[in-house]
């Protein structure tokens, strides 16, 4: 049986408490309840995504950061983890998947083949997922260990929980979206 | 009954004359070479004739040759595999550097649409009479006929690949 003094709640961000009122900033409100509620679009092609599954299962539970809920839609999906080796032919495809994700979304790219294409230094291999898409959080690895994995999903919620909610109207995320070419 | 090496070459012999050459033993499998403009009639003849019976096309690859002769810097290698008796033979027909082409053989075996395709894909030769032939593995969008020995394997775009992370520039700081 679980006892309810076991469960973990996240801590509430900085603010100033009375008596029937809790005053806090928006960003950190809605960075907390973001931070916690990533859900993962697993983009798997090798190897990394088997250690994924490993990530996802009840050993080292993804669950326990919030994401739970595997989407395989990307319209709910708030974190696309690429995992493997993407060739080009599949380029296209990966950033049709991430421009069907509703804002605010984010990237992970798990292992050396997402990162920077891996030992694939060849005509048929993307060098990196980065020349197509966005990139949040890199993890290094070949593969990564579920650990790695969730480091990388925890240094994600960092920047999440940090983000200020104006970022993507701003200036620069528009620049940095148009050198992609996404609107 | 097995069928003989020996009896397959002389059949091939009578009825194509010169257009079939260099019959060796390769790796233990009866190997030639023949005339482009005849492979599709000696592979109707290999899959039809009532003694020879090679009812199953292996493989159909190719290879680039670019030291070779202009007339001769392509190559198809065929392999047919001989169901009933368990004989295996290989075969390759040279093509032109310029104008690599051949007559399609699948009006002979469908599965041929496959392999031809994935060899116009990686080599650029151009099989008459296939029916789709368009890339099939790479990405439609690509230009080079990347098996070919003129084109550089690896990527060009690589940008983590800086000869300061492996040690060999003496400069680690001002990439000199």
């Amino acid at each position: 049986m679980s006892n309810s003094k076991d469960i973990k709640i996240v801590d509430a961000p900085p603010g100033v408490e009375g008596s029937g009122f809790f005053a806090t900033k928006l960003d950190t409100v809605v960075g907390m309840a973001r931070a916690n509620s990533l859900w993962p679009l697993p983009f798997a092609t090798s190897c990394c995504g088997i250690e994924f599954m490993a990530t996802m299962a009840s050993h080292y539970d993804v669950a326990r950061f919030g994401s739970e809920r595997m989407s395989f839609s990307p319209r709910q999906a708030d974190m696309l983890l690429v995992m493997g080796t993407i060739a080009k032919k599949m380029a296209p495809i990966l950033r049709q998947v991430y421009e069907q994700m509703a804002e605010p979304r984010w990237v992970i790219a798990v292992g050396a083949c997402a990162s920077s294409g891996g030992i694939f230094d060849t005509y048929s291999v993307l060098q990196g997922i980065d020349k197509v898409i966005p990139v949040d959080v890199y993890v290094p690895g070949c593969p990564p260990r579920p650990e790695q994995i969730l480091d990388g999903i925890m240094t994600l919620q960092d920047l999440v929980r940090n983000e200020s909610v104006r970022r993507r109207s701003s200036p620069e995320y528009q620049e940095l979206m148009a050198s992609y070419n996404i609107t | 009954m097995a069928l003989e090496t020996s009896v397959i070459e002389d059949k091939l012999t009578d009825k194509f004359g010169d257009k079939v050459t260099g019959f060796v033993m390769m790796k233990d499998i009866l190997s030639f070479e023949v005339d482009a403009a005849v492979a599709n009639d000696v592979m109707r003849f290999l899959k039809e004739d009532a003694l020879l019976r090679f009812n199953f096309l292996t493989d159909v690859c190719g290879i680039h040759y670019p030291d070779n002769d202009l007339e001769r810097q392509f190559a198809v290698a065929y392999h047919m595999h001989n169901w009933y008796d368990n004989v295996r033979i290989r075969f390759k027909s040279f093509l032109s550097g310029e104008t690599p082409e051949i007559d399609t053989v699948t009006n002979l075996f469908l599965s041929a649409n496959w392999q031809e395709r994935e060899t116009y894909d990686f080599y650029g030769i151009i099989f008459k009479g296939h029916p789709q032939l368009k890339r099939i593995l790479n990405m439609d969008e690509m230009v080079s006929f990347p098996m070919r020995k003129e084109f550089p394997l690896e990527d060009g775009g690589r940008t983590d690949k800086d000869d300061r992370f492996f040690g060999r520039k003496p400069d680690n700081v001002n990439n000199n």
